[in-house]
């Protein structure tokens, strides 16, 4: 017998009706919100989670304010961005003081720009998806990681956030390869409980939060 | 990993005498606790979260087989490969197979408890393969050839000093007269030794805080990042994962994902919390070009439909740990083996046999409060009192404790006996106590092994009547 039939016997063999009768799971009533609260909240938590958030209302001064950015943090004036039609097509042109490539990350990064596909307001988390023009290694290499979130995509609740997840992947079978759920920078307590930012991801997440 | 279990009584002893490692667990005493009081009072659903997330799994476990398919299809259909495993041996061959294949000779690896309980690494290592641990405790308690001590904090058993200690002896080629008095350079330090490795490694080994039948995908929750940049940077990504670890749709994984973080670090979301599905997709530009599950039994199967069923709801947060008296007093490793405090009291004996383990049971004061805390609202001080009887009916238990036990017994089954004993007990202890009413050692007894009871508080005496007495007296309660 193969080990797979050997497990599935012995499940089949000892499994017992549960019995117990069906709860419906609550939704916490903090992320049912909607409009101007539910940004308000995302930004809270977001920030409670040690997340910077800038909002902006014109994607066109975007680039501006990565570079502003990047002078406030005393960085080189370079970075990696994902290649998708939202930060593609942003005016980088008229910046040409701020060095840009596209494609993944790599350890010599210490900046990257990326987009997410959602935001969600219950924990001020950010649902970023893996795919050829947002690749997953921007999220983790470089130290800084900045993220445009558009403001029409901050969802309440996990609940809605997987609902369109499904919609937008043919019912979840092009599911992408990665879902990273990110709610604030990187961070460990493994020395004797002290909390130090920046262990092996990002030591800061500025989000961009577009007013759209 | 070889139990030592068995010392449980003299690992304890050891530990109690361990300055520096009590020194350590004061800090799991004060921070925890706090902060997963502070996170459940934010949010007023948490109660019935608990009920949702243990009926949850109480359905899945009824069905197991069911879902482990579900999920095995899911993942096929995405392009990854499922691995079933019965034991631990099983796993580790089939892990060092894939290795073998991918031509690997460097593995990173994010926190995986699985990853201990089949001592993957050790088996690696013999077979001419680097495993190298990423998050920060792992890989302070790997240089130091420890074993974790906490489900989430694995070297909090690890003082600051003991940690600048262990890197200046790893890492020689720093220079010697660097300055490592901030815990922010001993994380630097690591950081920068950890980076290069994880740009060489060849494949990726990770946990799974939970398998999705829905979409086929491993989950693993991590503050630091590490796991993520395993399971990306590699060739080969590898999740380990028991069979307990199945939900069956991501409305499901929400609910035990509100409970998880709030429960071990007080978080309302750790950091990162990542969704695998399958391997690189064919236009990606990053991403392992492999995907590939192990699911192991180890004897997990044979709790379903017993009394033990319930441990399998857990989700490893370690919140009983660190509300456990006896989990503060003595640390992870006196339990011997990979789980420790009481979930580890509660499994280990399931999962490597109550020879080896039966002391653990007994390393309880049944005080509840891990029952309390437990956000699967998991029965653990039911399940030790089911091991104790068992260690009983099975002779496991010390000489003199099933001898007391009998004692106890033959006058309790005997009303009348028991009666005039109590009765006879009762007037002599007080006596021995004297007119200060309090026993300063026990009497007839040898003071050797009695000591630890009485060196350091004395014991109120029996007022010289016993409980039937007093109540016929008219001064029984509630009169």
């Amino acid at each position: 017998m193969s080990d797979r039939d050997t497990i599935l016997a012995s499940i089949r063999n000892h499994k017992r009706p549960s019995g117990a009768p069906l709860v419906t799971p609550p939704i916490p009533a903090r992320g049912q919100v909607e409009g101007a609260e539910r940004q308000a909240l995302f930004v809270k938590m977001a920030t409670a989670a040690s997340a910077t958030v800038e909002l902006v209302d014109d994607p066109e001064i975007i680039p501006e304010l990565v570079g502003q950015y990047l002078a406030r943090h005393n960085l080189p004036s370079r970075l990696v961005l994902a290649s998708d039609a939202m930060i593609a097509n942003l005016p980088w042109a008229d910046h040409p003081l701020i060095a840009h490539r596209t494609g993944p990350a790599t350890g010599q990064d210490l900046v990257a720009l990326t987009s997410a596909f959602a935001g969600v307001a219950e924990t001020g988390t950010l649902a970023l998806v893996s795919g050829p023009e947002t690749p997953t290694t921007l999220n983790f290499l470089p130290e800084y990681s900045l993220v445009l979130l558009s403001a029409s995509a901050i969802r309440g609740t996990y609940e809605e956030l997987w609902r369109d997840l499904r919609d937008a992947t043919n019912d979840g079978h092009d599911w992408p390869r990665t879902v990273n759920l990110v709610t604030g920078p990187s961070r460990s307590a493994d020395i004797e409980q002290k909390l130090l930012m920046g262990a092996h991801g990002p030591r800061k997440l500025h989000i961009l939060l577009l007013n759209d | 990993m070889q139990p030592t279990s068995h010392r449980f009584i003299d690992n304890a002893h050891d530990a109690l005498n361990n300055e520096t490692l009590q020194q350590a667990l004061g800090n799991v005493r004060v921070n925890f606790i706090e902060k997963r009081r502070i996170a459940v009072e934010a949010l007023p659903e948490f109660d019935d979260l608990r009920k949702a997330g243990r009926e949850i799994r109480d359905r899945v476990l009824s069905d197991l087989d069911t879902h482990l398919l579900a999920f095995e299809a899911r993942v096929k259909e995405q392009g990854g490969q499922v691995h079933w495993c019965a034991d631990a041996d099983s796993a580790r061959k089939t892990v060092l197979r894939i290795c073998q294949e991918a031509g690997a000779r460097r593995v990173t690896k994010g926190k995986t408890m699985i990853g201990e309980e089949i001592g993957i690494n050790e088996y690696l290592e013999a077979n001419h393969i680097e495993p190298i641990e990423t998050d920060l405790g792992e890989y302070i308690i790997q240089l130091r050839h420890e074993t974790p001590s906490h489900l989430i904090a694995p070297a909090v058993h690890v003082t600051q000093k003991q940690v600048e200690e262990t890197f200046r002896k790893a890492h020689r080629d720093l220079d010697p007269q660097r300055n490592l008095d901030e815990p922010s350079s001993l994380l630097a330090e690591a950081r920068e030794k950890l980076r290069q490795r994880f740009l060489s490694a060849d494949v990726g080994i990770t946990g799974a805080n939970f398998l999705v039948a829905e979409t086929g995908s491993s989950v693993i929750v991590t503050n630091e990042g590490n796991g993520d940049l395993t399971q990306t940077l590699p060739r080969v990504h590898i999740a380990l994962a028991s069979i307990d670890k199945v939900v069956p749709t991501l409305d499901d994984l929400t609910v035990l994902l509100r409970l998880l973080a709030r429960s071990a670090t007080g978080q309302e979301m750790s950091v990162y919390t990542t969704l695998s599905t399958g391997p690189r997709r064919v236009d990606d530009h990053d991403g392992p070009g492999a995907y590939h599950v192990v699911i192991l039994d180890n004897g997990r199967s044979k709790l379903l439909g017993t009394e033990k069923q319930d441990l399998l709801r857990c989700i490893r947060c370690g919140a009983c740990l660190n509300h456990c008296p006896i989990y503060h007093a003595v640390g992870g490793h006196a339990y011997g083996w990979v789980y420790g405090g009481p979930i580890g009291a509660a499994l280990t004996p399931a999962l490597i046999g109550l020879e080896e383990t039966h002391h653990l049971p007994n390393a309880s004061t049944l005080c509840g409060r891990c029952e309390q805390v437990c956000p699967m609202q998991i029965p653990i001080p039911n399940i030790l009192r089911h091991w104790r009887e068992e260690e009983l009916r099975r002779g496991l238990a010390p000489v003199a404790m099933r001898r007391g036990i009998g004692i106890w017994a033959f006058f309790a089954k005997r009303p009348v006996l028991y009666r005039l004993a109590t009765r006879i007990g009762a007037r002599l202890l007080r006596n021995f106590a004297g007119k200060t009413g309090r026993l300063t050692r026990v009497p007839l007894a040898p003071p050797a092994l009695t000591r630890g009871w009485t060196d350091m508080r004395d014991l109120p005496a029996p007022s010289g009547k016993t409980f039937h007495a007093l109540y016929r007296q008219g001064k029984g309660a509630g009169r």
